[in-house]
């Protein structure tokens, strides 16, 4: 179109993530909260892009996770960014904290959907803000947001959430924490389509925010059942 | 005359004439220990028909203000706290930071000073108020000045509660609540002239923590009854403003200064 005209069709909002990340996985521990999520960013069925880090540390105290539409969590990293540098210009010392932040970034959400121009995310947002309790939080793109001990999203809802039902602890260990998250996004590396063998960690726990190194999942696809030639195999009605 | 415009002496007269207006009102005071904030006001009423004029409004759970001056300023300030306060909880799910907004009412104030279609507030807050960093007091201005205080008194013959503030405010630090309420109103009581005394009618104690409270008429008669005797001695007040000379200095202002 060119400038100055204008359309008569009417107007369009995102509909549909294009870029997406998969899983995130979060869960209180004993001194804190962690955070893991793969690195991949798929488009549509392809994986995309396999080395992004969808963890990003949020002022002093928080961090976020993002599942989905890749480009809306970018956007809100910045907002979010910039409401950090806001609390450093009053020079009084106080910084927000995960219940600051996850409380806005539901409200973000809410008024997004509620313009049917949502942010096509599922955020989790932990934090501990000093001598505080840690803070978890899922916030989705329709603005439902609650509090929990553990939570998954996307596929992680799904293949993440019996484990850490299973197995979730108040009282774990950090390595206790990370190995469950771990084996829960090895169990979606497996099953989900859309997930990836490198993960991030991060951990809160009052004092420091810390966003691991890429880490690489084991994974192990010699089961003899799954090398074995099988009848079927032969079978010249097969249509594979 | 308008806000914006220069004596010729480098002063902006009607701006310091808003300052003065300050000083109309009926005093109140407010101190400060590691715990909570108390605000102290003494109120007149405008005739014996009426009700002594509210001088403490409770901003949030968290914060109150004491004002001296124009009371309808005051309203509206008060308004547009109270409203930023409970923006702040819904948007953050928690209590808003005390000098932050009390920032934001200095500006609100300052752009008062600049626009010759505007004239500046002419009422003077005590924002008393705790959070993440312990108890706040605060005084604005309608300069649009702000200031933080250990113990601050502010209005009509203040002078001598701050007086009272100045010898005492290093035992407020460590003091408990009752100690902190006692001085709080002996200090408030050396502003009364001979012929009045602090009643539990004419005087509010408000006491801010992570809570608002006022204290109940019982609760203050307990602390009045145990004053310590005012002596005869005349009272210094300071000198009647400039605009205000040839007045009465307890002569109601021509428009309501009661506050």
């Amino acid at each position: 179109m060119a400038p100055g005209q204008y359309s008569t069709d009417p107007k369009q909002h995102t509909l549909s993530p294009i870029v997406t990340g998969a899983t995130v996985i979060g869960m209180k521990y004993k001194d804190g909260v962690i955070l893991a999520a793969d690195t991949l960013a798929s488009y549509g069925s392809e994986a995309r892009y396999k080395d992004v880090c969808r963890l990003k540390k949020v002022g002093e105290y928080t961090l976020l996770g993002g599942g989905g539409e890749l480009s809306d969590f970018q956007y809100l990293s910045d907002q979010l960014d910039e409401m950090a540098d806001e609390d450093w210009l009053n020079e009084d010392g106080c910084f927000m904290g995960p219940k600051e932040y996850s409380s806005y970034i539901g409200r973000v959400m809410y008024n997004r959907r509620s313009k049917f121009n949502p942010l096509y995310n599922q955020f989790v947002v932990v934090g501990k803000k000093k001598d505080e309790p840690a803070h978890l939080m899922y916030v989705d793109h329709q603005g439902t947001a609650f509090e929990e001990n553990f939570v998954a999203t996307g596929f992680g809802m799904h293949l993440g959430i019996p484990l850490l039902r299973n197995s979730w602890r108040a009282d774990m260990s950090l390595d206790e924490a990370k190995a469950l998250a771990t084996k829960c996004l090895e169990v979606c590396f497996y099953r989900d389509c859309r997930a990836y063998c490198k993960i991030h960690i991060g951990v809160c726990n009052g004092t420091s925010v810390d966003i691991s190194a890429p880490i690489p999942l084991n994974h192990f696809w010699g089961h003899g059942a799954w090398t074995e030639k099988r009848l079927e195999d032969d079978d010249p009605t097969a249509t594979w | 005359m308008d806000c914006i415009t220069w004596s010729p002496a480098g002063r902006i007269l009607q701006v310091e004439y808003a300052m003065e207006a300050v000083k109309q009102g009926t005093p109140v005071l407010g101190l400060r220990s590691k715990t909570h904030v108390v605000l102290v006001s003494f109120k007149r009423a405008q005739s014996e028909l009426a009700n002594h004029q509210q001088k403490i409004f409770k901003v949030d759970d968290h914060m109150a203000i004491g004002i001296s001056g124009l009371t309808a300023d005051a309203r509206v300030l008060a308004d547009y706290m109270r409203n930023e306060c409970l923006n702040h909880r819904y948007v953050f799910d928690s209590a808003m930071n005390v000098g932050r907004l009390v920032a934001q009412v200095a500006d609100k104030s300052q752009q008062k000073t600049q626009n010759s279609s505007k004239r500046p507030y002419g009422v003077g807050l005590l924002v008393a108020g705790c959070d993440e960093k312990g108890p706040h007091l605060f005084e604005t201005c309608p300069s649009g000045n702000y200031f933080e205080y250990y113990a601050m008194a502010i209005g009509g013959r203040s002078t001598s509660a701050k007086t009272y503030l100045e010898k005492h405010f290093e035992e407020f630090e460590s003091a408990d609540l009752d100690a902190l309420i006692k001085h709080g109103l002996e200090a408030m009581n050396k502003t009364t002239s001979s012929d009045q005394s602090l009643t539990t009618k004419n005087t509010t104690v408000a006491v801010i923590s992570d809570k608002y409270r006022e204290l109940s008429s019982e609760e203050m008669q307990k602390f009045i009854d145990g004053l310590e005797k005012k002596e005869d001695e005349p009272m210094e007040d300071e000198p009647a403003p400039a605009a205000a000379s040839g007045d009465a200095p307890d002569a109601p202002a021509p428009m309501d200064t009661s506050g």
